[in-house]
């Protein structure tokens, strides 16, 4: 006669202290973020509500939460795509000198020296960019405001001080530099030496080389080395705070002394004087500040994690 | 169109490393010159000096002389982009670019020859060269997908295409299936032996029986001792190698005893 027993239980896996420590305290690490992330946005909003349900004549202005914000939003905008429009090529071309044309010593001297730029505390560029970038700017904003007014991006009256819209701009590309040559760097030199040599084998030159095996394989991290700098682009308080005379308002003339200000660099000056709705509403620009941020890093890094789907190794 | 390889007295350096000693070596035109020996011993090297590839390497440098029907490649004025548009190099691993389309990848060394080619002119020569290259039955159909969706003997036929698309006097093959299943490894062979034809082919490999199959003459490399540069020991026909070899090491390494 035949019993039929249960099936043997399967050995449960050993697990180990040691892994069961390291386990709980990186699923908690993890946790933590997301919890603090969850209790800044929450933050924000909760404060920042009062200011939206606020009649509009309480809002400072008189004329609404939006019409505070709008301005504020299209100049943090406006400068960071300035710093990004300079930023950027010069990135990329500072990224392929260093991996393809410096003799090595140069070049591991050089990407050593620009990513020290990144450590120059932003209050040090606040002060460079309104002592040395500013003044040395005016003469060019005079020159543009007589022969290029017709282009409403140098409509005028030029700045006598040059704390405009453009310089505050160029100061957050010098500032955002490091990161995108950074980025762009490291994607350039892991461009698989495979179709670096079927490029040269083929007969291309250097410039064609990169043309073809290296900029196609680098693109989408050149893409996300920006979009991290726009990030920390549109962060940025201290340095514009110090260098742009902001007085409000959308315009796209970029330099004149009359510039919308940005969400950052606003807060930073307006909070020590600030009471009641006032803070709700400085409050309110900080949420929508932290929507656009967030947004754009997560875009980068969405594009920078595409990368892996084309490898080429496949 | 295939030419002829005169190398004379060639040492190659890597900054002060003697990689390779006293290659003197004759390649036949419309011939296949197989190169064999153990690994380490300078083959690709020397396949690569005969492009100018192994340059890509900082310090890399050679003494003596490669003439390819009278012209000196190491000659002062002569630029390596121009030698590697006349000579041809398939890889160890198949390398079509992973961002462009089998088209393009044909197309990608007659696009740097020439800036302006009629797209009509370049769709046959597209055509041409994947014909040449045994692959057009298998991709005509999808020409604008990318390469590196082929299979590794595919995307191998699609690296010969490329290189044989810019007509080339001379095709060096590093290895070209190694990296390969039988079946793709005598699609390759199969297409060598058209090839052979038109063109000069210079193939390192280290598969004996495919040097024995494929070609006409074979060179044997080998180290002179631990610590020492490669030479060329032996360079005869294939048959003599392979039955009766001047050398003791050809005949060591050929039956096994080495290497």
């Amino acid at each position: 006669m035949t019993t039929t027993s249960a099936p043997p239980e399967p050995p449960r896996p050993k697990r180990r202290v040691g892994d069961r420590i390291f386990a709980g305290s990186a699923t908690g690490a993890g946790i933590l973020i997301l919890v603090v992330l969850a209790g800044v946005a929450a933050f924000l909003v909760s404060e920042a509500w009062p200011a939206v349900t606020a009649p509009a004549g309480d809002i400072p202005g008189g004329d609404g939460l939006t019409a505070y914000i709008a301005p504020l939003i299209f100049g943090t905008l406006l400068a960071a795509v300035i710093a990004l429009v300079v930023a950027t090529p010069l990135a990329v071309a500072i990224a392929l000198y260093i991996t393809y044309y410096a003799p090595r010593r140069l070049a591991a001297g050089m990407g050593y020296v620009i990513d020290l730029l990144a450590a120059i505390p932003s209050v040090v560029y606040g002060f460079w960019g309104i002592a040395a970038l500013a003044p040395a700017m005016v003469p060019f904003y005079v020159w543009a405001e007589e022969h290029l007014s017709f282009i409403p991006l140098f409509a005028g009256p030029a700045s006598a001080t040059g704390r405009t819209m453009l310089t505050a701009g160029l100061m957050l590309g010098v500032m955002i530099l490091p990161i995108i040559s950074a980025i762009s760097r490291e994607v350039f030199s892991q461009a698989p030496a495979l179709h670096r040599e079927a490029a040269l084998a083929l007969g291309a030159t250097r410039w064609e080389m990169i043309k073809m095996a290296v900029l196609p394989y680098g693109k989408s991290g050149v893409i996300g080395g920006a979009m991290l700098g726009l990030g920390r682009a549109l962060g940025e308080t201290l340095a514009i705070a110090i260098v742009l005379s902001a007085s409000g308002g959308i315009t796209f003339n970029l330099i004149s002394n009359s510039n919308p200000s940005t969400i950052a660099a606003n807060i930073a000056l307006k909070f020590p004087e600030s009471t009641g709705l006032d803070v709700n509403t400085l409050i309110a620009s900080g949420l929508a500040l932290f929507v656009i941020t967030l947004a754009v890093n997560m875009l980068a890094r969405w594009v920078v994690n595409r990368r892996a789907d084309f490898s080429g190794a496949n | 169109m295939a030419k002829r390889i005169d190398v004379s007295d060639l040492d190659i350096y890597y900054g002060n490393f003697l990689a390779v000693q006293g290659v003197n070596i004759s390649i036949e035109p419309r011939s296949i010159t197989a190169l064999i020996g153990p690994s380490g011993c300078g083959k690709s090297t020397f396949l690569r000096s005969l492009n100018r590839m192994h340059e890509v390497i900082p310090g890399a440098r050679v003494e003596g002389k490669v003439v390819i029907d009278g012209q000196d490649l190491y000659g002062a004025d002569v630029d390596p982009v121009d030698v590697r548009r006349q000579i041809g190099m398939v890889f160890q691993r198949p390398n079509p670019f992973p961002t462009m389309s089998i088209y393009d990848n044909v197309a990608a060394g007659l696009r740097l020859n020439a800036k302006k080619v009629k797209k009509a002119e370049l769709d046959d020569l597209v055509e041409r060269s994947l014909k040449g290259a045994n692959l057009w039955t298998e991709v005509k159909d999808r020409l604008n997908r990318p390469g590196s969706g082929l299979s590794g003997g595919q995307q191998q036929r699609l690296c010969i295409a490329r290189a044989i698309a810019v007509e080339p006097e001379v095709l060096l093959m590093d290895e070209p299936c190694s990296a390969l299943d039988p079946i793709s490894t005598l699609a390759i062979e199969d297409l060598m032996t058209e090839l052979k034809e038109r063109f000069t082919i210079v193939i390192v490999t280290h598969n004996m029986q495919q040097a024995a199959r494929v070609s006409e003459s074979t060179g044997f490399f080998n180290l002179a001792g631990v610590g020492q540069p490669g030479r060329l020991v032996e360079f005869n026909p294939t048959e003599k190698i392979f039955s009766n070899p001047d050398e003791k090491a050809t005949e060591d390494y050929i039956s096994g005893r080495f290497g």
